[in-house]
Formats: C-alpha cells, structure tokens, sequence
C-alpha cells in the first residue's frame, strides 16, 4: 500500500481525477454544445446561484429543517423498529404473530402514505417526519430481527454456563452485542432510505424551508441552476451521514471485528 | 467440594420417521471431587448429550444428577463449561471475556478486573489482556476459554473436546498446562474427547462408552504418575487396550 492508498488499497487521487473530470466535461456540454443553462446549468452556473443562495441565509434554514424532518422519522424508526425487531428475533411466536404483517406492509411505498400522513398530521414536520419513519422502519426490523435470529447458539450457551440466565440479561449482554453489526447495517440502510424519502416528503408542503421544499420551489421558477445547487446538497448531506456513521460505529461499537475475516 | 453423581440417566429423541433414537440408557456414574475424568467413545456414542445435561443446557427424559448432594436442574455457576467450538464473545477484549461471570454475579469492577487478572495469568496470557478474541490463535483463544470458565470458581469443570479443533502440537502443549492448571486449582474435570492418546496422557479414569445406545462399557483407571510419557511402554499398552475396546464398538456398529 502506498502514500496515497487508502485501507482498501484503493488510491484516492483516481477518485478525485474522476470528479474533476467529470466537471470539466460537463462544463464542455453545458458551456459549448447545450447553452442552455434552462436544459443543462454549467458548473459555474450552479456555483454562482450557490454563492447568491448563501448570501440570503436560506440555505442553512433549509438543512436545519430537513434534517428536522430526518430526526423525527429516523429517530421513531429507532425506536420501534429496534424493539420489534429484537423481540421478533427472540421470540418465536412473536415472530409468528407479527412477521405476516410486516411483510403485507413492507412492499407499500412510504411515498404512498403522504395522502394518509397529510390527513393525520396535517401539513406540518410530524407530516414529513411519517414518511420517512415508513421509509427507514422496515430496514431497521428486518435487520435487527435477523441479526437476533442470527447469534450463534454457543454464545446464549456460554453465557448461560456463566450465570447470564435471564432473558433480559441475554438479551442485553449476549444477543444484542452479537446481533451489533446486523442491526447497525440495518440503520445505515434505514438512514439512506429515509433521506431519499426527504425530498418527496417535503414536496407536498409542510414547511417552508427544506432541502427538497426549496428544490421544488426553484423548479417552478425555473431556476435550474439553483435545483442542481440543492441536487448537490442532498448528496452531499447523505455521503456525510454515511461517513460519519460508519466511522462513529465501527470505532466505538465495532472494533472487535477489524481482525476478522467478514 | 466436586462429589458429582449420576443416577439412571435416560434420553431419547424422536426419529423423522417415528421410531426413537435412544441416545443415553440407564447411565450411571459417580465422579469423586477433585477426579480426572475423560469420557472416550466414538461419535454419536451420547457423550457430548451427557456432558450437556450435567451442564444443565439439556434435560433428560428421566434420570438424576446431583453434584454435592444438591439436584442438578438448569445452568449453575458451581459448574464451568468449555466448549469444542470458539465460545468467546468476539464483542469483548480477552479480559472482559474472563470478566463475563463476575460481572454478571455483579462483582465491582476493580475486582473483577483483579480476579479476571490471576485467571489471565494462570493461562499465561497476560501480554493479551485488551486483545479481542479475533486477534488470538486458536489455542490462545481454548486458553482464555478455560479462564473464562475457571473465574467464577467451579468445583466442576466439564470440557466438550475443547481441543479437538487444534493442531498436534499446540494440543500437546495445551493438554500439559491443563494438567497443571487443575494441580494448581483442583477441580473436578470431566473431559470429553475422541482422542485415545489424549484420554490416556490426561485422565485418572478413562470411561468408554459404547454407541446407540449410549452405555457405559468400561472403566479404566490409569494409575501412571505425572508428567506421563507418551512413549513409555505402560502407557503405550493402556492407549492400545482402550483404542481395542473402541474399534470393538466400532466394528459392531
């Protein structure tokens, strides 16, 4: 591994030339074939409707608002899909009991509940923060139920013969340290799904400010160059919660699994 | 105290096809306190059932254990368990896996830490304290196990061919430090193999089983000194009389 290699190996300045890249040939396209910013904005485009929209303020209303939205849905998400999914994987008639029911609602895209999210919580962040529960509770369950369904026999034993014999106790000391890499795998997925949901999650109205209000509301201006500015901000915003939660969770949570062999 | 007793133990399991699969019949058997015993037969001979049950993770269909003059029903922490596969929780760093039961007795943690400490050095591990079990060799990894086992203080200590997955080497050298761990500590040991050599090298009695169902065939005592010597003529003799008897079975079946 060189300098410039990262623990995969893989060197980092390719990745950087493919963006520069990437942004010099859209610049060719947009500037020099298209010059039409309304069909194709150039990057310098995108980059001085950025600066105009800094200048107002707005932009860092609308994060703080998405991510608001973000809060309520993921975090209901963690609260009642990191229970279920743990009594579904501990217990068998539970499992039996709920596991129908999860997979009828499962299939249901969370974008088909706005009707229903409107009606019971009206045009407000409770509204937006549904959707994306419904968007990000179903990886959550699935994974944290077969993370318990998963932990090999042995450890419940071991812990067991070491005077771990409640189901509390096993649960807690045995099965959900096992289960770990599952259920936070489950929370990434659940985190990307429930950002994608944003932007439809806003679009129907219940704020004012938000990353994917604000993406619609330049669309109907026709301010193309300012919808790519906040294209760019929900990726952005979701490569950082990616990153940040992987770094987060493998150093305090996963460290044990850096010598194994997944 | 380690006075273990096991009266007319029976199981059976229910075959697919209806018929039983008796896996234990009228089993009976007393371990004095402090004894080493290796339970010897060849696979699907019951042994590894038996050794469940007198964990406590299995209960048998009739039968009685009694350790100390006390019912065996369920797990106790008079008892100690080292598994055949890797049982340590990978989650946990090698002392907080010896930790495990003092911890869950609720024992304060400088004194865990402190008990757990003697334990890691008994298995002479000390320099592998905050190492995860991922980083260890395999038989560094049965060593922490016997620790593990050892730190709540059982007076028995069953092991399910805890060195069957090693190689010859480090289980010669595994099976000598567990001779002078259980001089040191004086359990009572019942130790499961399929390995006659090993049986032989370890046990104050050998206890041969015979398969389906399982019985007991016979009992040799193995009256050498210790440190046995692999190549000394009685020893040899024993390992040929014990490995007779085994492919007698064997041959049967």
């Amino acid at each position: 591994m060189g300098r410039h290699a990262d623990t995969n190996g893989k060197d980092w300045r390719l990745g950087v030339l493919a963006v520069l890249l990437a942004i010099v040939i859209w610049q060719f396209i947009a500037a020099v074939i298209i010059r039409y910013p309304f069909i194709l904005p150039a990057p310098t485009d995108v980059l001085s409707a950025f600066i105009s929209l800094l200048q107002t303020g707005d932009i860092f209303l609308d994060i703080q608002a998405s991510l608001v939205h973000f809060a309520i849905g993921l975090g209901l998400a963690l609260l009642v899909g990191i229970p279920f999914g743990i009594i579904m994987g501990w217990n068998r008639r539970f499992e039996s009991f709920i596991d129908p029911l999860i997979e009828l609602l499962r299939p249901i895209p969370p974008l088909a509940w706005i009707p229903f999210a409107i009606i019971w919580f009206g045009l407000t962040s409770f509204s937006a923060g549904f959707i994306i529960f419904v968007g990000s509770v179903f990886p959550i369950i699935i994974n944290t139920y077969s993370g318990f369904r998963g932990v090999p026999r042995i450890f419940v034993e071991a812990g067991k013969m070491l005077g771990c014999t409640k189901d509390r106790d096993l649960i807690r000391y045995i099965a959900f340290p096992a289960a770990l890499p599952s259920v936070a795998a489950g929370i990434r997925i659940a985190t990307g799904v429930g950002w994608m949901c944003l932007v439809a999650a806003e679009l129907f109205g219940v704020s004012n400010y938000g990353l994917g209000q604000k993406l619609w509301f330049f669309y109907s201006l026709h301010q193309m160059d300012s919808v790519v500015v906040y294209m760019i901000l929900l990726g952005m915003i979701g490569l950082a919660f990616d990153m940040v939660f992987r770094y987060y969770i493998d150093r305090h949570f996963l460290k044990w699994r850096t010598g194994e062999v997944a | 105290m380690g006075d273990l007793e096991i009266r007319d133990l029976n199981q059976s399991f229910a075959r697919d096809d209806g018929s039983r699969l008796v896996v234990l019949e009228h089993l009976s058997l007393a371990v004095q306190d402090k004894e080493f015993v290796c339970i010897l037969g060849s696979s699907g001979c019951g042994k590894t059932t038996l050794l469940r049950m007198i964990a406590g993770l299995d209960t048998a269909a009739s039968g009685s254990i009694i350790l100390d003059g006390e019912e065996m029903k369920g797990p106790s922490p008079k008892v100690g368990m080292v598994f055949q596969e890797y049982s340590l929780f990978p989650w946990r760093t090698v002392i907080d896996n010896i930790a495990f039961g003092l911890e869950m007795k609720g024992v304060a943690k400088e004194e865990r830490y402190r008990v757990a400490g003697q334990y890691l050095d008994l298995v002479n591990l000390s320099p592998f304290r905050d190492s995860y079990p991922s980083e260890l060799s395999g038989g560094m990894r049965q060593r922490v196990a016997v620790a593990r086992a050892l730190a709540l203080d059982p007076v028995l200590l069953l092991m399910d061919e805890p060195f069957g997955a090693l190689d010859a080497q480090t289980r010669n050298m595994l099976q000598q430090e567990l001779l002078e761990i259980w001089e040191k500590t004086k359990k009572t040991v019942i130790f499961i193999t399929h390995s006659v050599d090993e049986a032989v090298f370890l046990a104050d009695r050998i206890i041969v089983m015979t398969p389906r169902p399982g019985r007991i065939s016979r009992i040799f005592e193995i009256d050498l000194p210790r440190p046995r010597e692999r190549t000394n003529v009685e020893f040899a003799r024993l390992r040929r009389d014990v490995l007779d008897l085994i492919n007698q079975h064997t041959a049967i079946q």
